[in-house]
């Protein structure tokens, strides 16, 4: 079994100046590679930073739910650990991506907020029940329930994002510039190069810090566990967390 | 608060009550959903808390929605808005109350003893909520129509009415019943209830509202777009299907 | 093309910073965390030292099985 050394260590170093090179890349591509858009004016470059967010985002939802199907299958707590790590952190990234969401609104349309948008509705919409994620785990005392609990509600929130789409889609009666529909197929080359270079370097970005998350809480539990075969208990007893309990290896 | 006897004691008569089940050993599913819907259903003919509170809330909030709209009466889309908040609200209140009878009272460990389909409590569950849910619209709907609707329905209209709470009832029960599920087993059952049913049911409030809105207009009632019933429909059948998938790992013990 | 820069230059600034920003509150968090780590660290090493010292039994327990061991949740502001 490894231990938090080689899991860790130099592929964690590896992945993370792997995601500051490319999302930097990326970022200089968009600032100075790619033209400004006709349409929408040097307030499109906000696009480079708001939807990589958001596509991560719901990556990293969709990956929460993968995770908690596996951990109803099998038990084993340590999917349980991935899937609540996964929400957490896209909640974050949620976050990100309406508040740069608001700001291409604020720049595009003179609002801080338009419900003309439909993904930027859904993404509120989404974020309101993922938001439920962390309260549900912490009211619910039995680990092994609040466990279980979690995961069916990580599967039934997967299940509902792209209804949720398909319903705000519908509700949405005018037709604006939608940009992530820009990010399928029209755009030119100089742009789709700074785009892509950025959602890679936004998912590498995720993925880093989703492990140094991971490691943390390794590092915290193995702790725990010396200190308790040392006889002393843990100073921290205080209050309980919605963070999964794990065993270190 | 009355004491609603011992509800588990009906799930175990099951197994000794009709002789098609003493010939088998396991009750079917079917048999055992209807036995607690039954249940349920009886309890509340006895003692009607949750669909007297669900409708007092209902008629209360039609008061409230006319001081804070400050109108006399309402149209369209204004009107189908006013409804469906209405109803969704008090929808929470019977999914808030849903299993906590079963779980306070012991109903809940006596279903899990007895050798039947997990899923039967599904099953049941979402039948007394859709229940009580056209029961409440069966009074909370002529209530609107009296109070706050500008426009009188014909027969048609009431019609098409019936249609689409149908079809949003069956959306509420489904994921309502989920969340009860849920809810049920937190130390903060009322918050949870509220917080996780709302974002889910928004897409329920899209097709409801929208489809409701032109059945309501001032100047007589517009055809039905079919597009919300079909969101809907599709809605009831994706969630049901993870609610059938999913609800044996929210009652294993 | 005309250079729109001055016009909504600030909002697509803000937006790179506000992302900037949950960034480096996040790796602040992180610090904080492992500053944490690093402190319990030197409490269990002065245990360590303390009973290598010759206190016998001082908290050494007898049940001290190489399985792993059910752990207490962590401190309730965590995450």
């Amino acid at each position: 079994m490894p231990t938090t050394r080689k899991l860790y260590g130099t592929r964690l170093m590896l992945l993370s100046w792997a995601a500051v090179a490319v999302l930097g890349a990326g970022f200089a591509l968009a600032a100075f590679y790619a033209p400004i858009e006709a349409d929408q004016g040097f307030s499109q470059k906000i696009f480079y930073v708001h939807v990589p967010l958001a596509i991560v985002t719901l990556c990293g939802f969709v990956f929460g739910g993968v995770s908690a199907i596996q951990y109803l299958r099998s038990g084993d707590p340590r999917h349980d650990l991935r899937s609540y790590t996964a929400i957490h952190q896209s909640l974050i990234f949620c976050v990100g991506a309406l508040i740069t969401g608001s700001l291409w609104a604020k720049a595009s349309w003179g609002q801080w907020w338009v419900w003309d948008e439909p993904t930027l509705v859904s993404f509120l919409i989404v974020f309101l029940l993922y938001a439920t994620y962390q309260p549900l785990r912490f009211s619910i005392e039995d680990p092994e329930r609040q466990s279980r609990y979690a995961a069916v509600f990580a599967v039934v929130a997967g299940a509902f994002v792209p209804i949720n789409f398909i319903a705000v889609r519908l509700a949405d009666p005018l037709i604006h510039p939608r940009v992530l529909n820009q990010a399928g197929g029209d755009l030119p080359g100089e742009m789709r190069i700074a785009f892509y270079t950025s959602l890679v370097g936004m998912a590498l970005l995720f993925v880093t810090l989703y492990r140094f998350e991971m490691a943390s809480k390794h590092a915290r539990a193995q702790l725990k566990s010396i200190k308790r075969r040392l006889g002393e208990h843990a100073t921290s007893t205080g209050g309980r967390s919605a963070a999964p309990r794990i065993t270190p290896s | 608060m009355p004491h609603h006897g011992s509800p588990h004691g009906d799930v175990m008569r099951l197994q000794t009550r009709s002789p098609e089940v003493a010939q088998r050993n396991t009750p079917s599913t079917f048999g055992a959903a209807r036995a607690v819907l039954q249940k349920d259903l009886r309890l509340e003919r006895r003692a009607p808390q949750t669909l007297v509170a669900m409708t007092l809330f209902s008629a209360t909030t039609y008061v409230i929605f006319h001081f804070a709209l400050d109108r006399d009466s309402v149209d369209g889309q204004l009107a189908s808005g006013v409804l469906w908040v209405t109803m969704l609200l008090a929808a929470l209140l019977g999914i808030g109350r849903l299993f906590v009878s079963d779980r306070d009272e012991g109903g809940l460990e006596g279903f899990l003893l007895a050798p039947v389909d997990r899923t039967a409590l599904l099953f049941a569950k979402g039948a007394a909520l859709l229940a009580f849910l056209l029961a409440l619209q069966l009074v909370a709907v002529p209530l609107f129509a009296l109070l706050l609707l500008g426009p009188t329905p014909d027969a048609g209209t009431w019609l098409q009415l019936l249609l689409v709470l149908v079809l949003a009832d069956l959306g509420i029960a489904v994921v309502g019943t989920l969340v009860a599920a849920i809810a049920v087993q937190t130390r903060a059952r009322d918050l949870i209830t509220s917080i996780l049913a709302l974002p889910l049911l928004v897409p329920v409030m899209i097709g409801a509202s929208n489809a409701t809105a032109p059945l309501l207009a001032q100047a007589g009632a517009e055809p039905l777009p079919g597009r919300w019933l079909a969101l809907l429909a599709l809605y009831s059948l994706i969630f049901g299907l993870l609610a059938y998938a999913v609800f044996d790992f929210l009652v294993e013990d | 093309m005309t250079d729109k820069l001055p016009e909504n230059g600030g909002y697509v600034a803000a937006a790179y910073l506000v992302f900037l920003a949950l960034l480096l509150i996040y790796v602040a968090i992180m610090a904080t965390r492992a500053g944490r780590l690093e402190r319990e660290l030197g409490d269990v090493l002065d245990i360590v030292q303390r009973d290598g010292a010759g206190e016998p039994g001082a908290g050494r327990q007898a049940t001290g099985g190489s399985g792993p061991a059910e752990q207490r949740a962590p401190r309730g502001s965590e995450q």
